[in-house]
């Protein structure tokens, strides 16, 4: 079994879907868990997920007027993620953020560091970069190139499990 | 049996002594020990997990003290 386990390391593909703190956590739990347990594991980030992977420091995204409004409305970048419920105009991530700290629970964006150091591929969705005026250098470094659905079902077809989050 | 290097993961929640557990057994040769200390009591089967799917051999998984302490040999 550990023979066979290490001969060939298990496939893990997570769809990276929604940009909720809590969802957010839990992907960047799995991924550089999942890597630290040296499977191979590809996030593959499309729709709201995007929005994580784009630099703290952007504020406005995107060319057209409909693009930046987006992002006016709903902050990018790992930190700045609202809870799906309870998040009282930031309150409910600030009391998160102090419970992790009192229980030293590491945060997304450090365990998305984490997950890179430990090898975890991150590919990002072109039809999603493209409907949201992202550009490469919006988002954070290290990032695989951009795919479509067909490169992402193929993976997980391979794949010995697959998470939609 | 010489313990190559030690990791105290002490009052850190998962999944991070497996993370600082994994990143050292990474600088260590291979037969080489590696100590873990954690009190994350959800640790005793992630550990056993993590070695099942890495293929490092989890030599010994005990309580003392209120902790948990781990021995890794790297494959």
């Amino acid at each position: 079994m550990t023979a066979e386990a290490a001969d060939k390391p298990k496939k893990l593909v997570i769809i990276c879907y929604s940009g909720e703190l809590e969802k957010t956590w839990a992907t960047m739990i799995l991924a550089s868990t999942a890597g630290a347990m040296e499977m191979e594991t590809t996030v593959f980030v499309t729709f709201w997920g995007l929005q994580t992977f784009v630099k703290d420091k952007k504020r406005i995204t995107g060319e057209n007027w409909m693009q930046k409004m987006m992002s006016f409305m709903q902050r990018p970048g790992a930190s700045h993620r609202k809870l799906s419920k309870m998040n009282f105009m930031g309150m409910g991530p600030w009391m998160m953020f102090q419970l992790a700290k009192k229980y030293n629970v590491a945060k997304p964006k450090e365990l998305l560091e984490m997950a890179q150091a430990v090898g975890v591929t991150f590919l990002p969705c072109q039809m999603t970069m493209d409907m949201f005026g992202l550009k490469r250098e919006d988002l954070i470094d290290g990032m695989g190139e951009p795919v479509g659905a067909a490169t992402a079902l193929q993976l997980m077809t391979e794949a010995d499990s697959t998470l939609f989050i | 049996m010489d313990i190559k290097l030690k990791v105290d993961a002490s009052g850190l929640s998962c999944p991070l002594p497996i993370l600082k557990a994994s990143q050292a057994v990474k600088t260590v040769e291979s037969g080489e020990l590696v100590e873990v200390i954690a009190t994350d009591p959800g640790s005793v089967k992630d550990f056993a997990a993590w070695a099942t799917s890495t293929g490092n051999a989890l030599v010994e998984s005990g309580a003392a003290d209120g902790k948990f302490r781990f021995l890794i040999r790297r494959k």
